[in-house]
């Protein structure tokens, strides 16, 4: 068993940004000492499949029919372990979104391993990946591996790794002999109205927490993401006070984020809201309260209304 | 319409984190074990499917002696029976090898419905429930947000990224519960009171013929905290929060260079 095998997620045939950075990984890995091979399952997607090439894949196994068109976990992890028998992988990797954090375990147990989730950082030994994940929403993090078992099974946070164009081109290869039988089935994907961008994949993430109020606030939270191209969150006490759905949550009952950068709008800092943005790179803080925790973590902090403070902020920011 | 809720034993979500003398987990000293807040969504689950349509619930953990108060906790809001795998030291984030001992336990008790949680805190993996429903050979759907059960099929809203996927299902399945999908109760002194005579099934994990730790799929070498933050720069803005919002921004520019 050799090289790296890259789960590649597409949406309406586009790839997204986070399997790009898986592929760009393996191939900075030097592929575990093999080659990189992408797989790719959907519908109609024949054209994306060539252009893995120039982020790392030497070899693209394309599982195209329309019984793919949308995930579906059984018929997705039926391609990806019939792509790893003919692979024969020492590590398969995923990107660590909603489809990949489902699929990895699935994969795994097909093919009767265990895996790693939410990596982020690998260092190979040998063949071996050495593989750093943050346990206990990233109050701490634990080096492990998969104990001398292959393939590797490793989903990698989205965000952590750069995605690399490398230049090179890809043999796109058609995987056979699917069943396909597929009983849990997406019936329908049904998109929120403007809020594409999710806290978990963001850049930048704007938060509100109890400090604003009420619902209506989000509003001025919404601008100031917008002002910023950024997603936007929530602390759970808002989330819990039914202002903002839970999958805006931030924490560690909701996301677990690493954006590059963080804004806090009158959030005081509970522990599991620290630890869930502990590894972001830069942390902003817009309290009321000197003594609020979260100055505690913030890089930057202003005491102030955030009612008071936002709205000039906002101008600033468009007037760049 | 019968239940299995598979729960774990885990530290409150308040607790402070510190790694204990070995280096390779954490200290438990004074740390509360709670059940994992997400299998709270799956136990209210089961308990108001239930409710509705009749059957049992029972609550099934793999862990140490502590995990029987996570059982407990789980007949004291409703849950008809327990059943306690005991063992899983040895095993802490080997999703693999947990999913294989839940798999020996159900694969000759009859079920409709297995309910899980997205993730134990702590060891925030993600993978048991998916790597189970591979073993039992369910149907599965992961990150349910919202659930209506019919005549042995089912229908589940899944969380995905600034989207909802709707995916239908036969049954028996699989589903694991995320935040959204109910409102979990508390247990109330009468059900608190109930649960204490309630009996806990014992399993032995050794008659499972499962040997702890001999085959593992999953080591940790080391478990680190992260590096403390060094204080930040912090703007007075209670006077003149338009300056402060312009000296922010300013430095976010061209100190922080992260806009």
């Amino acid at each position: 068993m050799a090289g790296i095998l890259v789960f590649v997620e597409q949406r309406d045939g586009e790839v997204r940004k986070a399997s790009l950075q898986a592929l760009s990984e393996a191939k900075r890995q030097g592929g575990a000492g093999g080659a990189v091979t992408a797989v790719l399952p959907g519908s109609g997607i024949g054209d994306v499949a060539g252009g893995l090439g120039t982020w790392g894949a030497e070899k693209v196994l394309v599982a195209d029919d329309p019984n793919l068109v949308r995930y579906s976990a059984e018929g997705y992890a039926e391609v990806v372990a019939k792509a790893a028998e003919i692979a024969q992988p020492s590590a398969i990797f995923f990107a660590g979104t909603a489809m990949g954090r489902d699929l990895a375990p699935r994969v795994a147990a097909s093919l009767g391993v265990g895996a790693i989730p939410d990596a982020v950082a690998l260092t190979l030994n040998g063949e071996s990946f050495s593989v750093r994940r943050p346990v206990y929403s990233s109050k701490a993090f634990a080096e492990a591996n998969a104990a001398g078992k292959t393939p590797q099974v490793i989903s990698l946070r989205p965000n952590v790794f750069a995605a690399e164009e490398s230049g090179g081109s890809a043999e796109v290869v058609a995987i056979d002999g699917l069943s396909l039988s597929i009983r849990a089935l997406v019936k329908a994907l049904v998109v929120e109205a403007g809020e594409e961008l999710d806290v978990a994949e963001a850049d930048i993430i704007v938060s509100g927490g109890r400090g604003i109020k009420g619902p209506e606030n989000f509003a001025l939270i919404r601008e100031l993401a917008d002002a910023l191209d950024g997603a936007v969150g929530a602390s759970r006490a808002a989330v819990d006070a039914g202002w903002i759905d839970h999958s805006h949550q931030v924490g560690q009952t909701g996301k677990v984020v690493s954006p590059s950068l963080y804004v806090a709008c009158g959030i005081s800092g509970a522990i599991q809201h620290l630890a869930g943005i502990s590894s972001s790179k830069v942390i902003v803080a817009i309290n009321k309260d000197p003594d609020a925790p979260i100055f505690k973590i913030a890089d930057y902090g202003v005491v102030g209304d955030l009612f008071d403070v936002v709205p000039p902020m906002v101008e600033a920011i468009k007037a760049l | 319409m019968n239940c299995i809720v598979c729960v774990a034993s885990v530290p409150d979500t308040a607790s402070v984190i510190k790694v204990g003398g070995d280096g390779k987990s954490i200290d438990e000293a004074g740390i509360k074990w709670i059940v994992s807040p997400y299998d709270e969504y799956a136990l209210e689950e089961a308990l108001q499917l239930t409710e509705a349509k009749g059957g049992e619930v029972t609550v099934m953990t793999y862990g140490p002696a502590r995990a029987e108060a996570a059982l407990r906790d789980c007949l004291a809001r409703g849950a008809h029976q327990a059943v306690h795998v005991v063992g899983g030291e040895a095993t802490l984030g080997d999703s693999i090898t947990i999913a294989k001992v839940l798999a020996a336990v159900l694969k000759d008790r009859e079920y409709d419905l297995v309910l899980c949680g997205i993730q134990g805190v702590g060891t925030d993996s993600s993978q048991v429930g998916q790597m189970l429903a591979v073993l039992l050979d369910l149907p599965s759907v992961a990150i349910v947000t919202k659930l209506e059960v019919g005549d042995g099929s089912l229908t589940a809203e899944r969380e995905v990224e600034g989207a909802k996927e709707i995916v239908e299902s036969p049954m028996p399945a699989l589903i694991t519960c995320q935040k959204g999908l109910n409102e979990p109760r508390y247990a109330a002194l009468k059900g608190i009171m109930a649960a204490k005579k309630k009996p806990v099934e014992k399993i032995d994990v050794a008659s499972l013929g499962i040997e702890e730790g001999a085959d593992p799929f999953y080591r940790v070498e080391s478990l680190t905290l992260p590096p403390e933050k060094a204080a930040g720069t912090i703007i007075q803005g209670e006077d003149d929060p338009s300056a402060a919002a312009a000296e922010l921004v300013k430095l976010l520019r061209e100190e922080a260079k992260a806009i």
